[in-house]
C-alpha cells in the first residue's frame, strides 16, 4: 500500500487526476488513518495510466477508454486463443 | 553501428520547426506507445527509437551536431572520443546516477555519450522496462496437476507455478521479471507463452476430453462392464444394453482441471465405436444366421 500523496509526488501527477480516474472507476484508493492511499495490487494499473497521461497527454477520459478497449483487445486474443484450439480439436478428429 | 535518420523516423523533414518535430512525436508515439500495443517487441522499438529521435532533434544544440555530423558519425565518434577523455573528469561527476546501459541506440552513445544519456535522463519521464517473451513446450500431462518449475530467462533461474489446466497458446504473465525500467521506472513483465503438446490419446476441448473406446458387439447388444483409460487412470464403466456406434457418454469430473479452479474438472466424453466380429466360425455365422432370420426385415 502506498500514501495517494507519495504516489504523485513522486511520479509528478496532480492528487486530482488520481481522484479524476478514481470517479471514472478506472482506480480505487482506501483511507486509511484518513489518509488516502492506494492498494498494492491498483499500483501497477496505476502507473500504466500515469504513463498514458503524461507521455502521451491522454486524459482521463481517453485513459478510460483505452483501458477499456485495452481489455476489449485481450478478451479477443484470449477468444482467438480458445478458437484455434476448438480448431485443432475437430481437425484432428477428421 | 547504423546509423540512424531520426528525421525519417519521425516522418519529418530536415527543415522542420519544432513545433512539427513535437507534433510528429506525439502523433507516433501515440501509435507506438508500449502500454498501448503490449507483447508488441517493434512497436516497443520503434518507441525507443521515437524518443531517442525526439531527445535529439528537440534539443537545438544535439540537433545541431546530428544536422553536422548525422551521415558522417564515424567522425562523430571520433569528435565524442577526444571531447570525453577531456571532460571525463566532469562527467563522472555529472553522472554518477543509474543511468542504464544499452537503451539507446550504439548510433545514439555514439553520437552524444554519456553526456547526451544524462541530460535525456533528467528531462525524460521514467520509462518502463522492455517486456520479455518466452516459449514453454509441455505435455499435456505436466499441466494435469499444478507444478513449479525453473526457467532460465535472460541467465537468470526463475521458478515458477504453472497452474493446472493451462490451455496450449496461453500466455501468462509474470510481473517485474522482465527489462529493468529506464530512469528508475517500473522494470518490465515477463510473458510465457506455453505450447501444449497433447501426448495423450484424448482429445482436449477447453476443460473436456474426448476418448473413443472400442466395444465388442456383444457387450453392445447385451450391456456390461468395462474398463477405460481416463487421464488420472482407470474406471470401470456400465455399457447399456443396446449401445449404437457413435453414441457418447459422458463421465463428469474426468476431464482437464479447469484453469485457477482448485478441485473443478471438466467432463470426459467417450465415444463408443462398435467393433464388428471378424473370422466367424462356422458356428458362428450359424447362429448369427438364425438371429438374423429371428430379426425383423426393414
Amino acid at each position: 500500500m502506498i500514501v495517494l500523496d507519495e504516489f504523485c509526488s513522486s511520479h509528478h501527477v496532480e492528487v486530482s487526476f488520481v481522484r479524476s480516474l478514481e470517479e471514472h472507476g478506472l482506480i480505487e484508493t482506501i483511507i486509511v488513518n484518513e489518509t488516502l492511499c492506494i492498494q498494492g495490487d491498483e499500483l501497477s494499473k496505476l502507473e500504466q495510466i500515469v504513463r498514458l497521461h503524461r507521455e502521451l497527454n491522454i486524459n482521463s477520459e481517453g485513459v478510460d477508454a483505452i483501458i477499456n478497449l485495452l481489455k476489449h483487445i485481450e478478451n479477443m486474443q484470449n477468444e482467438i486463443t480458445l478458437l484455434r484450439n476448438k480448431l485443432n480439436f475437430y481437425e484432428e478428429h477428421q | 553501428m547504423e546509423f540512424i535518420d531520426y528525421y525519417k523516423a519521425l516522418g519529418v523533414d530536415k527543415n522542420a520547426t519544432q513545433e512539427d518535430i513535437k507534433k510528429a512525436f506525439r502523433k507516433l508515439a501515440r501509435k507506438h506507445h508500449p502500454d498501448l500495443n503490449p507483447n508488441d517487441k517493434e512497436a516497443h522499438k520503434k518507441f525507443q527509437q521515437l524518443n531517442e529521435a525526439n531527445e535529439v532533434l528537440s534539443d537545438p544544440e544535439k540537433r545541431k551536431k546530428y544536422d553536422q555530423y548525422g551521415k558522417d558519425w564515424q567522425h562523430a565518434e571520433q569528435f565524442e572520443q577526444a571531447r570525453q577523455s577531456q571532460q571525463e573528469r566532469h562527467r563522472n561527476e555529472k553522472f554518477s546516477g543509474d543511468f542504464t546501459e544499452g537503451e539507446f541506440s550504439d548510433f545514439f552513445s555514439s553520437m552524444f555519450g554519456d553526456m547526451g544519456g544524462g541530460s535525456f535522463r533528467q528531462r525524460q519521464t521514467k520509462f518502463r522496462g522492455e517486456d520479455y517473451h518466452a516459449e514453454l513446450q509441455l505435455n499435456l500431462t505436466d499441466v494435469y496437476k499444478t507444478h513449479q518449475q525453473v526457467l532460465t530467462v535472460n541467465n537468470k533461474s526463475l521458478r515458477i507455478t504453472i497452474p493446472a489446466g493451462v490451455e496450449n497458446g496461453q500466455k501468462i504473465k509474470i510481473k517485474g521479471h522482465g527489462g529493468p525500467g529506464i530512469n528508475g521506472g517500473p522494470n518490465g513483465d515477463l510473458y510465457i507463452n506455453f505450447h501444449i503438446i497433447n501426448n495423450t490419446k484424448f482429445r482436449r476441448d477447453q476443460n473436456d476430453l474426448h476418448a473413443a473406446v472400442d466395444l465388442d458387439l456383444y457387450t453392445a447388444v447385451l450391456g456390461g462392464e468395462i474398463i477405460i483409460d481416463t487421464i488420472d487412470g482407470k474406471v470401470k464403466l456400465k455399457v447399456n444394453p443396446e449401445t449404437q456406434n457413435g453414441s457418447k457418454i459422458k463421465l463428469k469430473g474426468k476431464g482437464f482441471p479447469v484453469y485457477k479452479k482448485e478441485g473443478e474438472f471438466g467432463d470426459l466424453v467417450i465415444t463408443f465405436q462398435i467393433k464388428i466380429p471378424t473370422n466367424l466360425t462356422d458356428k458362428q455365422k450359424e447362429l448369427f444366421e438364425q438371429l438374423s432370420k429371428l430379426s425383423p426385415k426393414k
